[in-house]
């Protein structure tokens, strides 16, 4: 039974459609890659998934589940975690916060034993705690901890937003074009840690993403979106020699 | 407490005892605007309104009703943490700018209210109020309160309320209700301003509508945002300076309010994030030589 | 009775139309609700009366005098207290500065000319006329045609000129119309000439109507200025218009016909609801969230 399966995913905004039928299954521990040209409605795929739009038409199915018009906060809780195209870092906080609220949607404690300071809270926060030092020293940030989010270099805020992603322990992991603004070498860690992730933390990841190079690379299954229909899917090895993929979006040249 | 109380008063003057009190109590009042402002990032202009709620209900309980002292201040606080609920209510759909009017919106039919409320004595106001607060009384509840804010934002609860301020999308996606924790924000600073309220009461004997206009509320956001958003000594500085202020700028008598005016220009020109907006105990034990410490505070 | 107090209310309006107009232009430019504004609705006011008293001139100068006064004070404002902050500052900084500006001027004046409410002089002859059953002054003929005049105005300016594009360009998008080559700053500085020019004959006209100025009228009509703005649609020339007409049409026969005792409550009241409904207000456009 695969993971997540979009049925007909449909998305109006005031008449323009930006994703029109689209149908997607997300196998069980996979690495799922989206590409497609700017504005073929991937990240709008994503939000869909996430909860911050309720789609037109179609349905959303999570671990068999359907989770159509669920709120973003509670779908987070039922384990999709996301990073974002556009940096979204709690900037004036430390980056040891950053993925402290992360672990938000896996801890539980609340407002009256926070405020007194009740052993199971302590008891708590203790394991926050371990838990965000972990995730910092898998990505590689934990020199960084008591630095502000915003002080950081690009590519280390977006090592970030995986830690904070990891934190909520989820089964699905979207990353939404995570080796952007990143060096060659940076790239290369970036896949040993995707990877790493799907490996050891059995989690199922969903990429947008425009390094070519780097889909091909990592994911074992691709779906190609044109002005927000899936013109194809398959492997990396059938996307790379399929005419309609090669005419509209990989170019000649690939 | 009384003995402490009877000390006190023997070797403070009454005018250095007021001003004590009176920053205590706005200490309780700011704190509750820093969080809902400064830590939640939720602008709100009407600050005073719950201020009142908690004033008059501890008021009215205490003189007509015979409730003590403590469970009076209790009741009003309760009181104004129910208005907060319904003025939080809005910020499902609503914030910035429109937020902050419609708080200062509610902030102004809660004192048309009272200008119309018969109980409350009306436009005249309630004279006669026991005078119940004290020295210790208010700095008791004043670190009571201050501890459980500390605790507050350096807890899970707290975390989630600095994630809406700092990036509300990214907070929905990592878990957070971000609805119910603005009316949680909310909530517990209308509770934190009836506190203040029912301590403003029961120390000055008399109140009426106009000590709780929009310019009180103005009053006390200036605290948080001159001590700096989102930080606990930040707002406890804040709220002393602006409470001596006026009694230090009593020499220049009539042109005081010019120089508040004037002051708040020119400390937003040079310091935009408040005096202690922008420092960390962490940078400042790292510029001191020293290493490990963490705090949501910023 | 009901058209007479639709006309009261039109003739409230429309001075809540004229200060709704500079919070929202201000606002459209550099989203920063300038609670000065209201002070120099009142310094207007003042003005007026300093030009009439003191000075002698006829109403038409005096009332174009506290226009020209309060161009120069609202520049100046801007100079002083709030373009230091642009930029590099949160908005909420700039609010607080705008506040300490508001209490600054309101103590100045009380300082200039002491908290009692003064008079103008019988500036507008009290004439009243009859059309049919119903009653109005000239005063009131005057408010309504010259409000008119200067929202046409300003509509047209906005519009046709050159300066009018430029202020549209920065309101859609401050730094892209600082990259295509117009002047920001002297967009933004002209932008409060114009607002607080407009809250200027306000102040006298409302001075006049009412037969009195005070140094503290302007925080109420700021702040019900500021709600029809909002109501409007924060942002939108034609939203303040009809926030403003609304809000003083409304405000008047909830006092008529409901209770005089609540007035003050009753436009904060119906911006709420309207908020709450419409979260945009009447005229303003839907931003749809971001992700």
């Amino acid at each position: 039974m695969p993971v997540l399966s979009l049925e007909n995913i449909s998305q109006e905004f005031g008449g323009l459609r930006a994703l029109d039928a689209v149908n997607i299954d997300v196998a069980e521990l996979a690495i799922f890659g989206i590409i497609g040209p700017n504005g073929a409605g991937k990240t709008t795929l994503f939000n869909i998934i996430t909860g911050f739009y309720v789609p037109t038409e179609g349905s959303l199915i999570f671990q068999g589940r359907n989770v159509n018009g669920v709120a973003t906060h509670s779908i987070a809780r039922l384990g999709i975690a996301r990073t974002f195209q556009n940096i979204r870092l709690f900037n004036k906080l430390s980056v040891l916060d950053n993925v402290r609220i992360g672990c938000h949607g896996v801890s539980k404690c609340g407002f009256f034993s926070s405020l007194l300071g009740l052993p199971a809270m302590l008891r708590e926060e203790k394991q926050i705690k371990e838990e965000a030092v972990r995730l910092l020293a898998l990505v590689g940030l934990y020199e960084k901890r008591q630095e502000y989010a915003e002080n950081l270099a690009y590519g280390e805020q977006r090592k970030l937003e995986i830690a904070r992603a990891l934190a909520l322990k989820p089964s699905l992991l979207l990353l939404d074009e995570p080796a952007a603004g990143m060096n060659t070498g940076e790239k290369a860690e970036l896949m040993d840690l995707i990877r790493e992730i799907r490996q050891d933390m059995k989690i199922t990841i969903l990429l947008v993403e425009h390094d070519m190079n780097l889909v091909m690379n990592i994911c074992e299954r691709i779906a190609v979106l044109d002005y927000g229909r899936k013109i194809a899917e398959g492997s990396p090895f059938e996307i790379k020699s399929d005419e309609r993929v090669i005419q509209s979006y990989l170019g000649a040249g690939a | 407490m009384n003995i402490l109380d009877a000390i006190i008063s023997q070797y403070i003057d009454p005018y250095y005892l007021r001003i004590m009190i009176l920053i205590g109590i706005n200490i309780i009042l700011a704190l509750g605007i820093n969080l809902i402002t400064g830590v939640t990032g939720q602008l709100t202009m009407g600050h005073a309104g719950f201020m009142s709620i908690g004033a008059y209900t501890s008021a009215i309980l205490s003189m007509q009703f015979g409730f003590s002292y403590v469970l009076a201040l209790l009741a009003g606080a309760v009181m104004a943490a129910l208005f907060g609920i319904i003025i939080g209510i809005p910020t499902l759909r609503l914030d910035g700018d429109y937020l902050a009017m419609v708080t200062i919106g509610a902030a102004e039919i809660i004192r048309v209210f009272f200008l119309n409320f018969e109980p409350g004595g009306k436009a005249v106001g309630l004279a006669g109020i026991p005078q119940h607060t004290t020295f210790m009384t208010v700095w008791v509840v004043a670190l009571i309160v201050i501890l459980f804010n500390a605790r507050l934002l350096n807890s899970r609860i707290g975390r989630a309320f600095y994630a809406i301020r700092e990036n509300e999308i990214a907070a929905a996606a990592s878990a957070i209700d971000t609805t119910r924790m603005k009316i949680l924000a909310f909530m517990v600073g209308a509770f934190l301003g009836g506190l203040g309220g029912g301590l403003y009461a029961h120390y000055m004997y008399y109140i009426n509508p106009q000590d709780f206009g929009f310019m009180k509320s103005i009053e006390l956001l200036n605290m948080v945002v001159l001590g700096g958003m989102g930080s606990i000594p930040g707002t406890i500085l804040g709220a002393c300076i602006l409470t001596l202020a006026p009694e230090l700028l009593r020499i220049v008598a009539e042109y005081r309010l010019l120089f508040y005016g004037a002051l708040l220009v020119i400390l937003m020109i040079f310091r935009p994030n408040g005096l202690l907006g922008d420092v960390r105990i962490y940078d400042l034990r790292k510029r001191w030589g020293k290493k490990e410490v963490e705090s949501c505070q910023s | 009775m009901f058209w007479e107090q639709l006309l009261n209310g039109l003739t409230l309006g429309s001075t809540y139309a004229l200060i709704a107009l500079g919070y929202t232009m201000v606002y459209g430019i550099v989203q920063l609700i300038n609670f000065a504004h209201g002070e120099i609705y009142m310094f207007g006011a003042f003005a007026g009366l300093f030009l009439v008293s003191f000075c002698g001139v006829n109403i038409v100068l005096a009332l174009l005098g506290a226009m020209a006064f309060c161009m120069l004070l609202g520049m100046l404002i801007e100079r002083i207290a709030y373009r230091p902050l642009r930029g590099k500052s949160s908005r909420l900084s700039a609010l607080i500065s705008a506040i300490g500006v508001s209490i600054f001027l309101s103590t100045l004046m009380v300082l200039l000319a002491e908290t009692n409410t003064r008079r103008y002089p019988d500036v507008v002859p009290n004439h009243s006329f009859h059309l049919g059953s119903l009653d109005f002054s000239l005063m009131q003929i005057i408010i309504l045609l010259f409000s008119a005049v200067l929202m046409v105005g300003l509509q047209l300016m906005v519009q046709k000129t050159r300066i009018g594009k430029a202020m549209r360009a920065c309101s859609q998008d401050l730094d892209a119309a600082y990259l295509m080559g117009i002047n920001v700053n002297r967009v933004i500085s002209f932008t409060f000439a114009v607002g607080s020019a407009l809250a200027a004959a306000g102040g006298v006209m409302v001075a006049i109507y009412y037969n009195a100025v005070w140094p503290y009228m302007g925080t109420m009509a700021g702040l019900k200025a500021f709600s029809a703005a909002v109501l409007g649609g924060i942002g939108s020339i034609p939203g303040a218009m009809i926030g403003g007409l609304s809000l003083g049409v409304l405000e008047i026969m909830g006092v008529a016909y409901l209770s005089s005792s609540y007035k003050d409550a009753i436009a904060f009241g119906i911006l709420i609801l309207v908020l709450l409904i419409r979260p945009q207000g009447l005229l303003g456009q839907k931003i749809s969230k971001k992700v």
